[in-house]
Order: C-alpha cells, then sequence, then structure tokens
C-alpha cells in the first residue's frame, strides 16, 4: 500500500496551496489527488491530499508540510477508520437502444441522472475512489464523452473531530 | 496608547521595538516611502550597499557573527530578485534574516506593473516564511511575527514584501502588537526526558563513540554545553563545515572536520565508530559521501531542532527533538547521574584515533614551483590574527584551507556559505559581520574568482568606515574547479582560467581595483612580502585593505573523498589513501 490519505488543517492564507504543492513539486512527492474546501472553523480550510509514498517515507512528507507555518495541524486518515469520497460527473454517449442500460447501471451503482438530452445524459457518482472506477468501467463501452473528477475527501469515523484541541 | 503613523513609520518603528540596529539596503520606487523615516532614526544605522546581493550577504555575516537576526531592505522587481541568492543561502545555512522588499501598489499587483516581480512566489522554496503586507494595519503584527519565526526554531530567511500603498496607508500604531498571528507555529525546544535517558544509555554502552557536531551548536550558543559533553565523555569529537569554531581546535579531542575535505582522523573516525552523537547536523552529502557505506556499524543518536532532519538521511535510533544548548545540558546531567563519578573508558577507540592524527595529520606541500602555496597564506592570517579574528570565506580551494588550516577557539569566528556554496559571499559578509563586530579583526578570505563577484562592497566598506582586510587567494583561476578538471577530466582546462594572476594579462589588477576605492592595496608574491602585508593589514584600521596574494596554482585540496563514493575511499594526497592497523 503506497497510498496514504492525509487530512491538513491550514490557515486560509493567499499562496497557502501554492506552498503546499510547491513543497510536494520541489521534494519530489507524488500527489494522487488534492481536495481544498472550507473547514468548521473561520479561517482555517481542510486540504485532502492523497499521497504516493513509493520512494519517500510518509514520515518525511508529514514532517516537511509541519514545516509549512500556516498548516496548523496534519493527520493520516487509515481507511479502517476514516470515511473516503470521491465525486464524479460523467457525460455518456446514449442512443435509444441503449439508454435503459446506462440507466440500469446507475441504479445498480446508486448514482444519479443529472442531465438528459437526446443523445447523452450526465451522471453523478458519489463514493469512495474503487466503486467510481468501478462505475466508470461499465460506463465505457457506451462511450464515455467527458469526465470530470474531484479529489478525495475524507473524514475519521466516529465523534472526534480533527479541530478539537485547536478550537 | 496609540499613535497614528504611516505604514512606513510603522516599520521603521517596529524593527526599534525589535531591537534591529542596523540595516544593509539600497533604496528604489518602492520602497522609497520607508527611506524617508528611515532617515530620522536614532536607533537604525543603515548602510548603503552597491547591490541588493551585497545587502543580503552582509546581513547574513552580521548574523553569523553576532548571533543576531541580520536584515537587509531593498525595492520590488530587481531589487528584489537581486536578495534571492542571499535568502537561498541562508535558508541552507539556517541564518536568522530578515529580508523587506517593497512592492508596487496593490491595485497594480498581477498587471506586469514596472518593477514588479511575484518575490513572495519566487521566494517561497527558499524562505522560512514569508508575507505579503497590502495594508498598513498588518505592518506591526506582521514584523513581529517575522522576526519572531526568524530567530525561533531553526532559524532561517523570512520575507516581508511590502506594497507601496500599505507603506503610505495610515494606521494606529500599538506595540506589542496583539494578534496572535502563528497558530501553526510551534517549535520544540524542550527534549523527552526519556529520549536523554536512552541517549545516555547508548553513550555509556559504546565502545568507539564520536561526537558530530553541526552548525546548529553554534546557532543554539550550546558552546559551552558541548565543551562540558566533551569533558564528561572523554570521546572524540568532528565539527562540521559550518561547526567550525563550535569546539577550540585546539583542543585534543577535536579530530577536525569531516567530509569531502576533512581530516583522516575525523573521516575514519566517524567511518570506524559504533556510535555517532550527532548534534545539530544533517548528514549533508558533503560529509557523508555515499550515504549507504556512512559510518555503516554506528547507531546514531541525533539530535536536531528541526524535526524533518531527523531520519531524512540516515535512521536515527535515538531521536531527539529540541534546542542543542538545552538538549546537551540535559544530556550532560544525565550521563553524570548514570556515571556517578566514573569516566567512560574508549581507550582501545583513542589507541586507534590517535595512530590515525599522529599518521595523518593535516598538512601540505610546498609548492615545486616555487610559488607561495596558499595553504601557508592562510595559515599564517590565521596565526597572526588570533583566536578573536572572524574569517568570513568565499567558496572554493581557499574556503577550505580556510576551514582546514586556521584554529578556530570560539563560535561565530568562522563565516562562509556552506549548503549553497556562494560563490560572492566573503566580502559583503565580512563587512557585515564587521559592523556587527566592530572590535574584532574581520578577514574576507576569498578567491580571485569570488572576488570578482561582490567586490563593489569595498566601496560600502570605504565610505561607511568599516574597514575589513579581504586576502585574495590568487591563483588566476577557478581554483576548485580546476582542481576537477585536473583530477577527473584529464586536465583539460575548460573556462577556469581566470587571467588575474602576475604571469598573465592580470585583468583586473587586484590592486589598482583596490586602490581605486580607496582601500589600501598590497601584492604579495612571496612568503617575506605576505608576512609584511598581513602585518601591515593588522595595523590598519583607519581603511579597508586589500592583499593580493599571488599564490601557486596547482596546490590541491587534501585529503579528499571524490564525490558520491563511500568515505572509505578518503585519499591523504593524490594517489594515496591512508592505511591502518586492522584494515580490513
Amino acid at each position: 500500500m503506497t497510498q496514504h490519505i492525509l487530512s491538513l488543517l491550514v490557515e486560509d492564507k493567499p499562496g497557502l496551496l501554492t506552498r503546499v504543492a510547491g513543497l510536494f513539486a520541489r521534494r519530489g512527492y507524488n500527489i494522487q489527488s488534492l481536495a481544498v474546501g472550507t473547514s468548521e472553523i473561520d479561517g482555517l480550510s481542510r486540504i485532502t491530499v492523497v499521497v504516493d509514498v513509493e520512494g519517500h517515507p510518509l514520515e518525511q512528507i508529514t514532517k516537511q508540510l509541519n514545516k509549512l507555518v500556516n498548516v496548523v495541524k496534519i493527520v493520516e486518515l487509515e481507511n479502517d477508520n476514516s470515511v473516503s469520497r470521491d465525486h464524479m460527473l460523467i457525460k455518456v454517449r446514449t442512443e435509444a437502444n441503449n439508454r435503459s442500460q446506462v440507466l440500469e447501471a446507475v441504479n445498480l451503482f446508486r448514482a444519479r441522472v443529472v442531465d438528459v438530452v437526446g443523445d447523452s445524459v450526465v451522471i453523478e457518482i458519489t463514493g469512495d475512489s474503487a466503486k467510481c472506477q468501478a462505475f466508470l468501467r461499465v460506463l465505457e463501452p457506451f462511450g464515455v464523452k467527458e469526465l470530470v473528477q474531484s479529489g478525495a475527501i475524507a473524514i475519521g469515523r466516529g465523534s472526534k473531530s480533527m479541530s478539537d484541541r485547536i478550537k | 496608547m496609540t499613535e497614528t503613523m504611516t505604514g512606513a513609520q510603522a516599520i521603521v518603528r517596529s524593527l526599534e521595538e525589535l531591537g534591529v540596529t542596523d540595516i544593509f539596503g539600497l533604496p528604489g520606487g518602492a520602497i522609497l516611502p520607508t527611506y524617508d523615516p528611515m532617515m530620522d532614526s536614532k536607533k537604525i544605522r543603515h548602510i548603503l550597499v552597491r547591490h541588493e546581493q551585497g545587502a543580503g550577504h552582509a546581513a547574513e555575516g552580521y548574523a553569523a557573527a553576532t548571533g543576531k537576526l541580520g536584515v537587509c531592505i531593498a525595492t520590488s522587481g530587481p531589487g528584489a530578485t537581486n536578495l534571492v541568492t542571499p535568502i537561498a543561502d541562508a535558508h541552507m545555512d539556517s541564518v536568522p534574516l530578515l529580508a523587506i522588499t517593497g512592492q508596487v501598489n496593490s491595485h497594480a499587483i498581477g498587471t506586469d506593473a514596472f518593477q514588479e516581480a511575484d518575490i513572495v512566489g519566487i521566494t517561497m522554496p527558499i524562505t522560512k516564511h514569508s508575507f505579503l503586507v497590502t495594508k498598513a494595519a498588518e505592518i506591526p503584527a506582521v514584523m513581529s511575527a517575522a522576526v519572531e519565526l526568524a530567530t525561533s526554531g531553526r532559524p532561517g530567511p523570512v520575507l516581508v514584501d511590502i506594497t507601496k500603498d500599505a507603506q503610505n496607508g495610515k494606521l494606529e500604531f500599538s506595540w506589542p502588537p496583539q494578534k496572535d498571528i502563528l497558530p501553526g507555529y510551534k517549535p520544540v525546544t524542550h527534549p523527552h526526558g526519556r529520549q536523554v535517558e536512552a541517549a545516555a544509555e547508548l553513550i555509556l554502552a559504546s565502545k568507539k563513540p564520536i561526537l558530530y557536531v553541526g552548525g546548529g551548536v553554534i546557532r543554539a550558543e550550546a558552546h559551552a554545553e558541548l565543551a562540558k559533553l566533551a569533558e564528561i565523555t572523554g570521546a572524540p569529537l568532528t565539527t562540521t563545515l559550518m561547526a567550525r569554531g563550535a569546539f577550540p581546535d585546539t583542543h585534543p579531542q577535536h579530530l577536525g572536520m569531516p567530509g569531502m575535505h576533512g581530516t583522516v582522523p575525523a573521516v575514519t573516525g566517524l567511518q570506524k565508530a559504533d556510535l555517532l552523537i550527532t548534534l545539530g547536523a544533517r548528514f549533508d552529502d558533503r560529509v557523508t559521501g555515499d550515504v549507504s557505506s556512512f559510518a555503516p556499524g554506528a547507531k546514531v543518536i541525533h539530535v536536531d531542532i528541526d524535526p524533518a532532519e531527523i531520519g531524512k538521511i540516515r535512521h536515527a535510533d535515538v531521536p531527539i527533538v529540541g534546542d542543542a544548548k538545552v538538549v546537551i545540558a540535559m544530556l550532560n546531567a544525565e550521563l553524570e547521574k548514570q556515571l556517578a563519578g566514573s569516566k567512560p573508558d574508549y581507550s582501545d577507540w583513542w589507541q586507534f584515533i590517535d595512530g590515525l592524527k599522529s599518521r595523518y595529520p593535516l598538512g601540505y606541500q610546498e609548492q615545486e614551483d616555487g610559488t607561495l602555496a596558499p595553504q601557508w597564506v592562510i595559515q599564517k592570517i590565521g596565526e597572526m590574527t588570533g583566536p578573536e579574528g572572524v574569517f568570513a570565506a568565499g567558496v572554493g580551494q581557499h574556503q577550505m584551507w580556510s576551514a582546514q588550516f586556521i584554529n578556530y577557539e570560539r563560535p561565530n569566528s568562522w563565516l562562509n556559505s556552506g549548503g549553497a556554496g556562494t560563490m560572492g559571499y566573503s566580502v559583503p559578509a565580512a563587512m557585515g559581520a564587521k559592523v556587527g563586530e566592530p572590535d574584532r579583526d574581520v578577514w574576507a578570505i576569498d578567491g580571485d574568482g569570488c572576488f570578482q563577484m561582490t567586490n563593489q562592497e569595498l566601496a560600502t566598506c570605504v565610505i561607511n568606515n568599516i574597514p575589513i582586510k579581504v586576502a585574495i587567494i590568487n591563483n588566476s583561476s577557478l581554483g576548485m574547479v580546476r582542481q576537477w578538471q585536473t583530477l577527473f577530466y584529464n586536465s583539460r582546462y575548460s573556462n577556469t582560467d581566470l587571467h588575474t594572476g602576475t604571469d598573465t594579462q592580470m585583468v583586473p589588477d587586484f590592486v589598482k581595483l583596490g586602490e581605486s576605492y580607496g582601500c589600501l592595496s598590497i601584492r604579495a608574491t612571496n612568503e617575506k612580502e605576505a608576512e609584511e602585508a598581513i602585518k601591515l593589514a593588522l595595523e590598519t584600521n583607519d581603511r579597508p585593505v586589500v592583499i593580493d596574494f599571488i599564490v601557486g596554482r596547482d596546490a590541491m585540496v587534501w585529503p579528499m573523498v571524490p564525490a558520491g563514493v563511500s568515505n572509505d575511499a578518503v585519499q591523504y594526497a593524490r594517489d594515496a589513501r591512508p592505511v591502518w592497523d586492522g584494515d580490513e
């Protein structure tokens, strides 16, 4: 397992994302995905970053990130005690004779159709990375015209919050 | 109690409140508002340099010689980008440096305005942190935070980029600023007690320990604690290029410098040790050589204030995060407790080390052609100046000889660009050091290549009465590069000839150059002239001195471990590998 999910609480400052991304670039760490948004605390943002740690120990990546002054806290979210979700929007080519097959796949995966025109549909799916990828494979034979994907976002299970000791 | 003032006034006042007394800089459009109130400051001396790079290195030299914060200031665009090299240099060598730059008006940012450069973006990878200030009201808190960041924890460069409208805007100034703006910054200075105990146990269980001392010990001002640790343990000790002076060179436990041009006892001592007591050092590639074969039989105690250094290159058996001064003091107390009056017995280890010391002392050969030996010149400067001198080197052969052949007996006496290897560091750094330590003799020991990069600051020295002494070790070439060409490129000297020697076109003539700046300028071509020149330089304190020492160009830096190979392959001289008893 070379992929790890890191959750960062960071100060919402200009250039913050450049600092984080720049650190990954110049130290040669690989980012698999990155998602940024607000957190429950004013002035703090939450970054979820999936890193590929082949060749670089996770500990060193975490320590280097911690040296960024605007990074307030970092935790690693392990698969078995956290929930991770990707979000995809997929535009699929459909014709009258196969639209029902596409809709069947949508139902099986508990995805949603959010736009329909004569020769295509836009489907929204949320789930862990494996589920989204599996869904995509099912749709490929119909013809995927466009794919948009968010980075993974993740949160720990249970009642504890990452910001418990910060508030 | 607040006071209404402009952002520019607030910059100057904040610096005063923060205890800054000396600034090196050069004005320009975007920083002009700040230069106006600076003129009225009674507490701050601003020294006008001739190139912003000089301001940056001067601030570094000031910081390295005094242990205090160094401050430099420049305008936007090219003024700011000229600070990039010294900022990178300070980042590599953990120098507490505050760089203040003017920025174009905030509404013009992003429009490719005149003299606009995204200096915060440019310096992101080479600063400890940086701030873009667009509102006057932010200035006091940012200045305070910037100085806190630069000087605490692992010191480093902090950039504060301030737009012209922020400098011209008004604010209500009060000191100290109230807001804590660094929620994510909590350097650990106090170690875990359990780790210190574990370190003491490892030391006492060791048969062949060595103290591997890095520049962190100097930054932490931990030399007294280190001296005590050396006394308690009786272990051999080596100081890295950045740590020269952290422990007296004349002390019998001191093996000299490790690494690519380290002494045979230091290099081999590390290779054969069973325990590295690593204090504020970071296993730089110039120390370790090939990492996988570095000190193969050694366990590692690693003390550093920066957790990211621990385990970065070499696994630490006992990692200790903390300030070297605090950690070493705790370690001393713990060792004394565990020893209970006894002394560790490392006599077999010392027998081996002493054998190396007697068989492979540091030395050099006279030049076969009768020219001055550069090592002799540098050694002589060190001897005649004495232990209170400050020596700032450029980068290359003369730097290595200065690290090897001058005895450093106290911290903050050896200044150099260790990590970045910045040619041109010497003259401005010496200038900064002399401003900070006016009562000490300050030498710039420079090469003929390096000197041509930053000698314009001699004008600054003359005009501002900063009487540094410059020793140009003139071998008429980029000497270290030439040495590598001799050793690894079949003596094909591609682009390393500088034509500055007496038997060349002599462009430039350093004596005439020095004279044109108003320096006392002397040429020395033999030992008698050299000795007289050094004597005269030491007697001259009313103006800077430039001595052009014409030295043999074939002199090489030995010992040497070729790049990228194991330190076991250390060569004492060309094609001469040391042998020792029990060599496997």
